[in-house]
């Protein structure tokens, strides 16, 4: 099927473009002959021919397709809560057309195996694109490396042991140098486990009030001062994941002047909501690195805007009611995120944080560009991976519409403004609310 | 006088004006306490649960006591276990004991919040006997009752409340009706065992004892949970009691009325040298007293409200 953009206005910051144009699409690839074509005068949406589909986008933004980073898909192992399946649909709905997932599935993705795994079932689900990253270590207990060059070829794209943070230093080591010969990022989790021992929010004003036990801003301060002194150590590429500090942020700020290989993530709940989110003990507020304080989030912010951090990834991490409808304590980490994330970080150009085009180099062109796939660009010839946006829709969030198994959001009943409309992966349409 | 509102989770959330209701409702139930037949009719034919997942003797026993003294029925559950490793929910519990038609849940837990949890999901009233290091409410009132009674005012004392802050419910509730009448509050201890940002809620920290407790008109111990140690929060038990415990050495700086507090139980020789807690100054068994008037009071003011 060809398909016809009408009348959107394109912004592709891999070339610098922003300008009102038709997008031709056709097997599966962009065609840079669709500047030249007239707009037609029949009907949206109409057929008007056998060839060529054409759909009326005007008003609306035509992005490259969105690609999150960060997320978890469940499978294999917790499917209870997510499927590859399910985390696909919920991407393509909230405007991804690539997505990472972490390997901290049940077994680990520490093998080819489990890799390959992922990638298969990903083809049959055939909603978006889904790049597995592997584990930095066997079962990610942070002993033995796995085996980089095997993950690689099975198709993995970078090595994290999220949710597991490697403690041990001289491991860390060997990882970003071995994947550096591999020219791969190693993605890292910064937790002091020791620091953030027994925590379950962060570590401030509403801890103390509340007595639950807290996670200091420095737990993760100390692991990304670490990582950004073994990065620059051993020349190696360091992402990392996540960032939720002031410290943070300043850290890879001095590491990025200084010319150390690090790049930065964070996910739209730390932009977006501090440890007030936590006072009335909502488990759907829980999530590691914690809800900070307000200096923190200005700091994310600001770290958006000065581009000391380079993605916006949504951390997606699906539960179950019966992980999150129990006590504080014992609840399940993490928040539900693709299905949100664009609506989130549209606030961002709202409030003048970011242009629109920043905004899309965050949420596609530099996740692509860390790691290191074929994605994020509108260039004749390129993968027609295409999100278009309503920035003017208004919508609440329910989580009953959700895609995603999990439900799990602080975001309930949130009024949002802009949304994907149109998720095109390869050519086809994947999603459509237009 | 009733008391608009289900449940008592917290001082927090109380007013001034609530928090007087509850001491003068208390203060009126004292007497039925030392009649020789201890029972009024108020509460026949209400069943009142209580429902602790950390042991507790002090609190319970009160509790029960509270109940019995106003005719209702009580049913005690005490698991040691979390309701996780129970495999039950803790809101399916709740939900199975109130499928019984209890009258009240009265809750003790572990995790911070598991009482706000279950008073979400239930119609009946549920009073939190301590959640966590969150809130202890009625230990804060019997705490304040006990002040007020000697002291006839809360206003304008100064009160020192010295241990292990980060880890205490009693010192939370405290601070927040305490700071509310209108007390001064200072706290001691090292500062491994006081929050961040907790001047935030209107105290004054110190890190040396008599600093505190300096013309102080009541001093409260708090009780030092010696698996602290491990957590490193302190170096041990003997350095903390040289340089933390109450004693009749510093506590010559308070006032000389001073009232010796602690909500139990007492490590004697820890936190407060064994002579001092057993001092003409000393209110700790009559805080303990004060406890089950005070419960009365929510009892009655909570499930008595239609009778």
């Amino acid at each position: 099927m060809n398909i016809l953009l009408q009348g959107g206005r394109v912004i592709d910051p891999s070339s610098g473009r922003d300008r009102i144009q038709n997008l031709l699409i056709s097997g599966g690839k962009i065609r840079a002959r669709s500047a030249d074509l007239k707009p037609t005068k029949g009907p949206a949406g109409r057929k008007r021919n056998d060839d060529l589909y054409v759909i009326d986008v005007s008003g609306k933004i035509v992005v490259p397709g969105l690609i999150d980073m960060h997320t978890h898909l469940r499978e294999p192992g917790h499917e209870y809560k997510e499927t590859i399946a399910s985390g696909s649909q919920a991407a393509a709905a909230g405007g991804f057309t690539s997505i990472a997932c972490m390997p901290n599935t049940n077994p680990v993705n520490d093998n080819r195996s489990v890799t390959e795994f992922i990638i298969k079932k990903a083809a049959a689900a055939g909603i978006v694109n889904v790049y597995p990253i592997a584990a930095i270590s066997l079962k990610s207990e942070g002993i033995t490396l796995s085996d980089y060059w095997d993950l690689k070829e099975g198709g993995a794209v970078g090595f994290s042991d999220d949710g597991r943070p490697v403690m041990n230093a001289a491991l860390m080591r060997r990882a970003l140098e071995y994947a550096s010969s591999l020219n791969m990022p190693v993605i890292s989790h910064c937790e002091d486990t020791n620091l953030s021992a027994g925590g379950t929010m962060h570590e401030g004003f509403v801890s103390a009030e509340t007595g639950l036990v807290g996670i200091p801003g420095i737990a993760e301060d100390v692991m990304v001062s670490r990582d950004i002194l073994l990065a620059e150590f051993t020349g190696a590429h360091i992402h990392i994941a996540h960032v939720s500090t002031a410290g943070a942020v300043r850290l890879i700020r001095e590491a990025k002047s200084r010319g150390v290989h690090v790049t930065a993530e964070t996910a739209p709940h730390y932009f977006t909501l501090t440890d007030e989110a936590v006072r009335t003990f909502n488990t759907f507020a829980k999530v590691y690195p914690p809800l900070r304080g307000e200096a923190d989030r200005a700091a994310v912010r600001e770290g958006l805007a000065d581009g000391t951090i380079d993605a916006i990834a949504s951390d997606h991490a699906p539960h179950a009611r019966t992980d999150k409808e129990v006590e504080f304590d014992y609840a399940a980490t993490g928040i539900v995120g693709l299905e949100t994330s664009l609506g989130l970080s549209l606030s961002l150009v709202q409030d003048g944080v970011l242009t629109l085009p920043k905004l899309i180099e965050k949420m596609a062109i530099n996740p692509a560009r860390i790691l290191g796939i074929r994605k994020g660009t509108l260039a004749d010839g390129a993968d027609a991976d295409i999100t278009v946006i309503d920035q003017n829709r208004e919508w609440v969030v329910d989580p009953r519409n959700f895609r995603s198994r999990g439900k799990n959001t602080p975001f309930k009943d949130w009024l949002l403004k802009g949304k994907a409309v149109l998720t095109i992966v390869g050519g086809e349409i994947r999603y459509q609310d237009l | 006088m009733k008391l608009h509102r289900k449940d008592i989770l917290g001082i927090k959330e109380l007013s001034v004006d609530e928090i007087n209701l509850i001491l003068e409702t208390a203060d009126s139930f004292v007497e039925v306490s030392t009649r020789e037949i201890k029972k009024v009719p108020t509460l026949r034919g209400k069943t009142i649960i209580t429902l602790f997942y950390e042991p507790s003797t002090r609190t319970r026993t009160s509790f029960e006591i509270a109940a019995k003294r106003l005719s209702a029925d009580t049913i005690s559950i005490s698991s040691s276990t979390s309701s996780v490793v129970k495999g039950e929910t803790l809101i399916d519990t709740a939900k199975n004991l109130e499928s019984m038609n209890p009258d009240l849940i009265v809750i003790r837990h572990s995790a911070a919040g598991a009482p706000h949890m279950i008073a979400g999901v239930l119609n009946e009233p549920v009073i939190n006997a301590g959640d966590g290091a969150h809130e202890h409410p009625t230990q804060a009132l019997l705490d304040m009752m006990t002040i007020r009674s000697i002291k006839g005012k809360l206003a304008g004392l100064k009160v020192a409340i010295v241990g292990d802050i980060s880890h205490s419910r009693v010192a939370r509730s405290n601070i927040y009706g305490l700071t509310k009448m209108g007390a001064s509050v200072h706290l001691a201890g090292p500062a491994t065992m006081i929050p961040y940002g907790i001047e935030n809620m209107g105290v004054v920290v110190h890190t040396q004892i008599e600093e505190a407790i300096r013309d102080a008109d009541v001093v409260m111990a708090l009780r030092i949970q010696t698996e602290r140690e491990k957590q490193c929060i302190f170096p041990s038990l003997r350095e903390y009691a040289r340089h933390f415990s109450l004693n009749r050495r510093n506590i010559g700086s308070a006032a000389k009325d001073v009232l010796i507090m602690h909500p139990g139980p007492v490590n004697r020789g820890i936190e407060i040298s064994p002579d001092l807690a057993e001092s003409a100054n000393s209110v700790i068994l009559q805080q303990v007293t004060n406890g089950v008037a005070v419960r009365m009071a929510l009892l009655y003011l909570l499930a008595g409200g239609n009778a």
